[in-house]
């Protein structure tokens, strides 16, 4: 088994969701290798190099890896494949993005999301909003997937000492090129990484609103999140959505308020430790997955909740 | 402009599924069926860069049971022109499906293929990607925003950190996210209209494509369910609780 971990980066800073990733390798082999890609990313590598259990970290430096282009990064990933049986990537948009690119150039299938290795070529995975669980064997000789996050517990940022070593940088495709970004500015966890997250729903009635849960979510240390609902209807932007298609989370704390409980939300929070639910239908779905549900209207709930930490914090 | 759409035929999304009894795949007798949510979007997408003058025509294409030809008449009733299913009784896995829309790519010539980012039911997310690779073309994968100019399209992506615009080449493809466009509702008569617009019916041997699955469900089963805890009477008692009970306060 020789395992390749395509790295999550923002050319600055690996992020966590590779160490989920390796976690992931490290239940089906331990000859693990970690690939960045990108440009000017030598602390990248310098950081994937500490990471826990990687053996060797594989480093392709050029200004069209710099935005992480599915077209190029795909084509460096075939050029360094040989030899590995497996190829993994987080499944974040980034990995989601680039790896059926890579799948398809080897003419192998893709496992999308696995969440448990059984063995070197079965693996399980989450269907139909994961409302059940597929438990799937690979025949391809190379095993490609993207590894959902919430279900690898992260291993150690730091302890390993792999080897750098630089590959050579295919070249440039040529057909796509990178425009510009908007990012949301926030000085608050992101919500893959966070252990207390407080989602809006359409209960919330406009983006003024969520005011109400970030004052809550700054007092815990927490991330903020919403359903689809509320982010069709523009109350805050699409990388706040949490369900089905959008982020996978699974804090220790998770507050969904003004949330009715669609499948397509619970798949993506219903493996949270602690579920609380703020609805004033008592009918609401989300009572049912709710480990402590309110009744109430979240208008006055939320800001007494905010009072009531004030309290702890005192006490 | 000639625009090719992928439409796929999946459990309505209000159903909730079972698994079989026996575990070997869910329960599909007598559910639901609709077209995947993401693909209606990709059909809006289509239809409407067609009523901006931006597109001639538009060829919609299924892949599946026969009964995938009444997905295909509601994107006809929608707005395509044309409709072509690839007819076959077999599972067809994504690199599959990714294969027979090349090849139904390369017989139609369009520039812009558009497809939903993932069917809600296998929630793979893979086909636009691997149909972009296998012809070599440039992705813009989980769009909110098509832009159309000339030789290239802009596409504005919904990423974990928030929005990201690239410019394709064309011909391009291009995967649907939920803020690209909200579908309209299919009117009666563009159903009557959309039963007489031409529909093919090829089959996988006529495309010689190779369709077997790489992937072999050994089995599928329900998740655990969560049970419903206790309801609590006041935010005190309930920060009381995540405090001293739950321990994560």
């Amino acid at each position: 088994m020789s395992i390749l971990v395509i790295a999550e980066h923002d050319n600055a800073a690996l992020k966590a969701a590779t160490l989920n990733t390796v976690a992931a390798a490290s239940r089906i082999g331990d000859d693990i290798a970690v690939l960045v890609a990108g440009h000017n990313c030598g602390a990248v590598a310098q950081a994937a190099a500490q990471v826990a259990g990687v053996k060797k970290v594989l480093v392709a430096d050029a200004p069209h890896y710099a935005n992480q282009l599915a077209e190029n990064v795909a084509a460096l990933v075939v050029s360094v494949a040989g030899g590995y049986s497996h190829i993994l990537a987080p499944a974040t948009a980034a990995g989601k993005n680039t790896l059926p690119r890579v799948a398809a150039l080897l003419d192998v299938a893709q496992l999308s999301d696995v969440i448990k290795v059984e063995s070197p070529d079965t693996f399980v995975r989450p269907i139909y909003a994961g409302n059940v669980l597929a438990t799937v064997q690979s025949s391809d000789k190379v095993k490609v997937m993207t590894v959902r996050g919430t279900a690898f517990p992260a291993v150690a940022a730091t302890g390993g000492s792999a080897s750098v070593e630089a590959v050579a940088v295919a070249a440039d495709a040529g057909v796509s090129s990178f425009v510009g970004q908007q990012l949301t500015k926030s000085d608050r966890p992101e919500l893959t990484a966070a252990k207390i997250i407080i989602s809006g729903g359409r209960g919330m009635g406009n983006g003024e609103n969520f005011k109400l849960l970030e004052d809550v979510a700054d007092k815990l240390g927490a991330a903020v999140g919403a359903s689809r609902a509320a982010v069709d209807a523009g109350f805050v932007p699409n990388d706040y959505q949490v369900g089905q298609t959008g982020k996978v989370v699974a804090p220790a704390l998770y507050v969904a308020v003004g949330i009715s409980g669609a499948i397509q939300h619970l798949a993506g929070m219903k493996d949270s430790k602690v579920i609380v639910a703020i609805n004033k239908d008592e009918e609401a779905p989300i009572f049912q997955v709710a480990d402590y549900g309110l009744v109430a209207d979240l208008f006055t709930a939320v800001p007494e909740m905010s009072k009531e930490l004030d309290k702890l914090k005192a006490a | 402009m000639k625009i090719l759409v992928a439409v796929k035929r999946v459990v309505d999304y209000n159903v909730k599924v079972r698994a079989k009894a026996d575990g070997t795949g869910v329960e599909t007798a007598n559910v639901k069926m609709s077209m995947n949510p993401f693909d209606e979007i990709a059909v809006e997408e289509a239809v409407r860069l067609q009523e901006a003058g931006k597109a001639k025509e538009i060829v919609a294409v299924s892949l599946g049971v026969a009964a995938c030809q009444d997905t295909l008449r509601t994107a006809l009733a929608m707005g395509a022109d044309r409709g072509v299913l690839v007819e076959t009784d077999v599972e067809l896995q994504p690199l599959a499906v990714a294969k027979l829309l090349k090849a139904v790519v390369e017989k139609e010539k369009p520039d812009l293929v558009i497809l939903g980012k993932q069917a809600i039911d296998d929630d793979f997310n893979q086909t636009g990607q691997m149909l972009a690779a296998l012809l070599g073309w440039p992705q813009g994968t989980f769009a909110s925003k098509v832009e159309v100019g000339a030789g290239t399209v802009n596409v504005t992506r919904e990423i974990d950190g928030g929005l990201e615009t690239v410019a394709l080449k064309l011909p391009a493809l291009v995967t649907t996210d939920l803020r690209l466009n909200e579908p309209r509702f299919v009117k009666l008569p563009n159903i009557m209209k959309a039963k007489k617009k031409p529909l093919d019916v090829l089959k996988p041997a006529d495309l010689g494509v190779d369709i077997a699955p790489r992937l072999v469900t050994l089995s599928v089963q329900e998740p655990p369910k969560r049970q419903a805890g206790i309801k609590v009477d006041s935010v005190a008692t309930l920060v009381d609780k995540l405090h001293k009970e739950a321990h994560v306060l």
